[in-house]
């Protein structure tokens, strides 16, 4: 009899964990399907050529999302060109070069970069960086490589640079900590056969580290791609804001996530609303599949 | 020629330490440069008004941050109390049953739920909430927050319960204890001063967060305690001033960048230096 209740008691609690493990699944699911219903009338009215259209017209109820995805694309693709190989040199220099005791401080350092907040980076970019942009490094930029039209255009101080500049910092401790615990699983005799055979210690690192653990570092980078896509304040204080298409790296833009955050409280038709609410799909999509992606990549990389 | 090619490997060697070296500095020169200009500039406009008066128009010296303070206390333990049951009840199913479909499902839920643009869970609880009861509310930049602080507390305390030995649990088994008794006062109360640190963790992010917050929460002027009312919070009242055109004003909003820092920066390394402490005690690094 105490058995039996004892074991009435197991299943409740068993069940109250499941309900709520399945609330937090639902919650997900919820996430997607109330933007999916808010974005329907945009969805509807424009279809799928609201991603092609350039034009972003609130004022005469035009929507197209092509300035803002090419906002992002452009600024998380330089951000990426730059965090990439500054968070791999970093996750090597800690795991191979540093001892241990150190190792952990400097780690500790560059996670600390993660817990500043968004807004502080925003406000650090506008009083500092941007400046530093406009008189400094757009002047440099210019003079030696003013022939390639990127580097064009005048230098407001904010715009695509600087806000891909800002976002290059705030990635660098995703990608580092992944890669950091991807390299750390390359086994001792994998390194000692590569010392045996008289390399170098960087070709060691090029040999024994670097080429079996691609797949893991690019999943790493792809969820530093996520991290730069979604990232909303920093960027919105930095870009200037205009959705436009320009050539030059110096130009304002706007990216999908800084639109939102701009338009989204004073947006007052039905269709701006959802437009915005597309772009938030839209957003959602993309980082959900590239986590996914990242995510199925290193589940196969620690298994094997 | 030998010879030139071994110096050619050996300069290689050395280019490449200096590359690292390069990139290490790379990243730790911006941190140290963010913490400078915000100890400076956010010192020298701290004034104990900041912590005790409410803001003043554009043009009046003084004035204070005491409603975002305030607010943001408010938001965050609202969102943790939304957040820490359902996440701390997560973390138990993960690690008692850890090889059903359930609980692979849940972790990969968590994964991506922790990858969601904070911007667009904003909009989410702009429209769950905000829509229907038709005004800003301090319970939809609760609930906000809630959902960003939830994978994080999931997957702490799923790291923390898992390392509670699997002999501790038959001990109690082997007791008679039932297992929902084994669970929550053996596995369970044996670890929740260590639940917490996943939850000042969660708390850490949460509390620096804007852009949930933007249109939800919205912000105010004065202090408010009513959940259906706007209520201001220290990064949305940072966002405000900090690009407004005003000297006096963009002063403040350093100033609460520098509370805003210390109180998240040390949060967050008391809970990390805790976690690791944990975890070096149970003999895993």
């Amino acid at each position: 009899m105490v058995k039996l209740k004892s074991k009435t008691q197991d299943a409740l609690l068993f069940y109250i964990l499941r309900t709520i493990a399945v609330v937090v699944i639902a919650i997900l699911l919820g996430i997607i399907f109330v933007l999916l219903h808010s974005a329907w009338p945009a969805i509807k009215s424009n279809g799928l050529s609201f991603l092609l259209r350039k034009e972003w017209n609130p004022v005469e109820d035009r929507y197209g999302a092509l300035p803002f995805i090419f906002g992002t694309l452009v600024t998380s693709f330089i951000a990426l060109l730059i965090a990439t190989p500054v968070s791999i040199l970093i996750a090597l220099f800690i795991t191979e070069y540093l001892p241990k005791s150190f190792a952990r401080i400097i780690s500790l350092l560059v996670e600390m970069v993660a817990a500043i907040p968004s807004i502080v980076f925003g406000l650090w970019g506008i009083f500092y960086l941007a400046p530093f942009v406009k008189n400094t490094l757009a002047p440099f930029l210019k003079l030696h490589f003013g022939f390639i039209p990127l580097f064009q255009g005048p230098s407001f101080g904010i715009g695509i640079l600087t806000a891909a500049l800002i976002l290059s910092i705030m990635i660098v401790p995703t990608i580092s900590s992944i890669c950091r615990s991807i390299f750390e699983l390359v086994p001792a005799h994998q390194k000692e056969a590569s010392y045996a055979l008289g390399s170098t210690k960087f070709e060691m690192i090029k040999l024994a580290i670097i080429s079996p653990s691609l797949s893991g570092i690019s999943s790493a980078v792809v969820l530093g791609l996520g991290r730069a896509l979604g990232e909303t304040m920093a960027v919105t204080m930095l870009i200037g804001n205009s959705p436009i298409i320009s050539t030059s790296i110096f130009a304002p833009a706007a990216t999908m996530a800084s639109v939102m955050a701009n338009e989204y409280a004073d947006a007052n038709t039905p269709l701006h609303i959802s437009s915005l609410c597309y772009l938030a799909l839209i957003l959602f999509l993309v980082t959900f599949l590239s986590n996914l992606f990242a995510k199925t990549i290193v589940k196969s990389f620690s298994r094997g | 020629m030998k010879l030139n090619y071994r110096l050619y490997r050996k300069a290689k060697n050395i280019m490449f330490l200096i590359l690292t070296l390069g990139s290490a500095l790379a990243v730790l020169i911006p941190l140290f440069m963010i913490i400078q200009f915000v100890m400076v500039q956010g010192a020298s406009s701290l004034s104990l008004d900041f912590f005790t008066e409410l803001p003043k128009p554009v043009g009046e010296i003084g004035g204070g941050m005491k409603h975002a303070i305030l607010g943001t206390i408010c938001l965050v333990i609202l969102g943790a109390a939304i957040a820490v049951p359902i996440g701390v009840t997560c973390g138990i199913y993960l690690s008692e049953f850890r090889k059903s479909r359930l609980s692979k499902n849940l972790k990969l839920s968590v994964d991506l739920m922790s990858g969601i643009p904070s911007i667009v869970i904003g909009i989410f609880a702009y429209l769950m909430v905000v829509v229907p009861l038709k005004s800003f509310s301090a319970l939809a930049g609760g609930i906000a927050l809630s959902i960003i602080m939830l994978p994080i507390i999931i997957k702490t305390s799923e790291e923390i319960l898992k390392l509670v030995p699997d002999h501790i649990r038959e001990a109690g088994l082997a007791l008679g204890l039932p297992r929902w008794k084994v669970i929550l006062f053996v596995v369970l109360k044996g670890e929740i001063s260590n639940l917490l640190t996943g939850i000042i963790l969660a708390i850490s992010r949460a509390a620096g967060e804007t852009a949930p917050l933007l249109f939800t929460a919205f912000g105010n002027m004065y202090i408010s305690y009513g959940l259906n009312q706007p209520m201001a919070s220290l990064p949305v009242q940072i966002y405000t001033y900090a690009i407004s055109p005003y000297k006096e004003w963009q002063k403040q909003a350093w100033a609460g960048a520098f509370v805003l820092m210390v109180l998240i920066l040390s949060m967050n390394l008391f809970a990390r230096y805790i976690l690791t402490k944990i975890k070096d005690k149970k003999g895993i690094s």
